[in-house]
């Protein structure tokens, strides 16, 4: 699960990750009143930032700078109901619905950090970079000897001289006494940022960019964004970040198979698919495209779903207008056959079937399910295989009912 | 021939008397494996459907002999049942759960190296875990330990390692259907933390008087079917027939598999299949075609089938 760069914020700040002070807002109203909050506290210059998941909003014009309180009003409602496109967004943009204004903290340096759970050396390692505000995969590519990697063991968690490794890697000197104590500051970040990443069950946390800010004896080490993805397997011990997700960025078919427990992803192809098991639906899709269909979603039934659930998967799949055919493609293990047959019969009863349905059974239970499946008088095309199957949902998908 | 897994296995289930451990418990000894009882905190002493439930894994150890712990715990005590069964010195674990956080399972994997590298020391046997999020491991006509159904399975040569369950089964149904039975399947399950590797396995086939060629199933994500081909490449004496799943998946989507995400670039289907050709391994052009694949392969090398 992802979440927005003011919410990420706010768990910094609770785990005393130094931040700039913020208000996130979901009108312009808000936006003035926020302004208004922050220039009692002192701000005098603001940033106004559009709130979406996605990447690059700076670029497509998401992200101003009021010099002045009075220039938050105009500039948050140029932004707020924008449809910001950005390099991650698509072409079709992202309707802005939540803006941060937060006091502006001109950065004298910019440098990259993240911490990532890093499956190759089974632990979490720390990415960072002198070069901020770039796209580290760019770097990894142009210049891999810029990124510094930190594998932390988990047994010890982040050590003082995994800090020191980072402070001289970023050209910041270790004296303590040096002004401002940038090496003391860093290493209370890290700890603090390291400790909420395992606390909180992340995945992957990007601060991009890393601030050096202030002059002298006042600089700060600041986290002037916040990217946060988490393990999904967790968050059910985390309600607090369960609660932070905002539906708006979710994709409603979605969001509808999560409540179903059901792994759905919405796709660009015509060919809706229900199948048992990730890979296999993986490979069901990989087998539409290379009989020449494009499927519309990846949907797993998981191993153990009951026919109430694929009655839902199966509602789901032709609620998409796209969807021109229907492959369903079962491997019984524990995933019974007439289990499919009756969900398939009962959604059908409830929604109609306009689209042509391709019906593929193996595995437990397959002749009572193909029974079951003939008797219900559905105009259901059999097939014998896999890629038989793929074969005739692509014909059918050209052809129609 | 087999490996890991055969009829003299002692069996236990942590979570016996949970719906699904004890409905699976039930399943592996139909199938024939000695499942010699079960575990389940606080419910020691009593018996389920003919099982002796114990309060630990030790006790079940000491008193049964296990050998092999199959765990249907929730996700968020797998990590300590399996914590639970290294610690026991139980040899062969194998964890069906799904949905393990991340997190849990660097610390498992972290105390599992451990206690590897002490057991080497001391000349003991190394601790194998398969899983989590697997459908486990089968040596057909002798034992299974695991949710996979049993009766499409044959006695016979081909060893098959996979990332999926299902994928596994459409696998093990081809290479039946051609007249191809298996010497053992692993599941080795889609997280991206776990335990055996698909290079653990392949060795252990490669070694394995019983098994002749090899079909290794691979999907998007992380980099384990690249360092598996460069393993074969360099030690396989045996053929070996690949497919990954994942061609026409989306980047930065998890399909499923917590494991099958492509990100900047790596971990894409075509960067593996590329991988495999390379290493000399013949990649099934589509997963209805993993059995037929090796067929071809083995009658070119004037093999067994």
């Amino acid at each position: 699960m992802k979440i927005h760069e003011y919410q990420a914020k706010e768990l910094f700040r609770n785990a005393g990750v130094a931040v700039p002070r913020g208000i996130p807002c979901f009108s312009v109203k808000e936006a003035v009143e926020a302004a208004g909050t922050l220039a009692a506290q002192g701000v005098k210059a603001f940033v106004v930032k559009a709130q979406i998941h996605a990447g690059g909003r700076g670029k497509g014009g998401g992200v101003k700078i009021a010099k002045t309180r009075e220039d938050v009003e105009p500039l948050a409602k140029q932004i707020f109901g924008m449809t910001l496109v950005t390099h991650q967004t698509g072409p079709e943009g992202k309707l802005v619905k939540r803006l941060f204004i937060e006091e502006a903290t001109p950065p004298k340096r910019e440098m990259y950090l993240s911490l990532i759970l890093d499956r190759d050396r089974g632990c979490v390692s720390v990415l960072a970079s002198s070069e901020g505000g770039m796209e580290i995969e760019e770097l990894a590519h142009t210049n891999p000897e810029k990124i510094l990697t930190l594998p932390v063991d988990p047994s010890t968690g982040w050590q003082a001289y995994h800090s020191r490794k980072l402070t001289s890697f970023l050209g910041l000197s270790l004296d303590p006494k040096s002004p401002g104590n940038l090496a003391g500051q860093l290493h209370t970040f890290m700890d603090k940022l390291y400790a909420m990443f395992v606390a909180k069950d992340c995945s992957i946390l990007e601060i991009n960019p890393l601030a050096i800010i202030g002059e002298g004896e006042s600089s700060k080490i600041i986290a002037l964004d916040g990217k946060i993805n988490f393990d999904d397997n967790a968050l059910k011990r985390h309600p607090d970040v369960a609660s932070m997700l905002d539906p708006d960025e979710e994709d409603a078919a979605e969001l509808e198979a999560a409540k179903w427990d059901l792994n759905f992803i919405s796709l660009y192809g015509n060919i809706g698919c229900m199948v048992n098991g990730a890979g296999l639906a993986m490979a069901t899709m990989d087998i539409i495209k290379h009989y020449g269909g494009d499927p519309a979603n990846f949907l797993d039934v998981g191993g153990g779903a009951t026919a109430e659930k694929v009655r839902e998967a199966f509602k789901i799949i032709t609620k998409d207008k796209k969807v021109k055919a229907i492959f369903v493609n079962i491997f019984g293990g524990i995933m019974k056959c007439d289990t499919i047959a009756e969900g398939v019969i009962a959604a059908t009863k409830e929604v109609g079937l306009k689209v042509p349905l391709v019906v593929r059974l193996e595995g437990t239970n397959v002749a009572k399910g193909r029974e079951m499946l003939e008797k219900s008088g559905l105009a259901i095309i059999s097939a014998s295989s896999m890629s038989d199957g793929a074969q005739k949902a692509v014909k059918a998908m050209k052809e129609g009912l | 021939m087999s490996v890991l897994l055969n009829k003299d296995s002692r069996i236990i289930v942590q979570g016996i008397t949970g719906k699904t451990g004890l409905f699976h418990a039930m399943g592996c000894r139909d199938y024939g494996s000695k499942v010699v009882g079960g575990v389940t905190p606080g419910r020691g002493g009593q018996t389920v459907e003919g099982f002796p439930v114990w309060d630990s894994v030790t006790d079940a150890v000491k008193k049964e002999n296990a050998n092999v712990s199959m765990i249907f715990v929730p996700p968020f005590g797998a990590a300590d049942s399996i914590l639970e069964s290294i610690d026991a010195g139980v040899e062969l674990i194998v964890c069906i759960t799904e949905g393990i956080p991340v997190l849990d399972m660097l610390k498992v994997k972290e105390f599992l190296n451990k206690t590897n590298h002490r057991r080497k020391t001391a000349g003991q046997n190394m601790i194998r875990l398969i899983g989590p999020n697997c459908p486990g491991i089968i040596t057909p006509g002798q034992a299974k330990v695991g949710i996979m159904p049993g009766y499409i399975h044959k006695v016979g040569s081909v060893g098959i390692v996979s990332r999926s369950g299902t994928l596994t089964y459409e696998a093990v149904h081809q290479t039946s259907e051609l007249g191809m039975g298996q010497s053992t399947c692993i599941g080795i399950g889609g997280d991206p933390v776990k335990g055996m590797e698909f290079i653990d396995c392949l060795e252990l086939f490669n070694n394995d008087a019983g098994t002749e060629s090899i079909v290794m199933i691979g999907e998007i994500g992380g980099t384990a079917e690249e360092d598996a081909a460069a393993w074969v490449k360099k030690n396989c004496k045996k053929p070996v027939v690949g497919f990954i799943a994942g061609r026409t998946a989306p980047p930065g989507r998890r399909m499923g598999h917590a494991g099958a995400i492509i990100s900047g670039g790596s971990g894409t289907a075509d960067s593996k299949m590329a991988a495999m050709t390379a290493a000399g391994i013949r990649v099934a052009p589509s997963p209805a075609e993993m059995g037929s694949t090796l067929k071809a392969l083995l009658a070119e090398r004037g093999g067994r089938a």
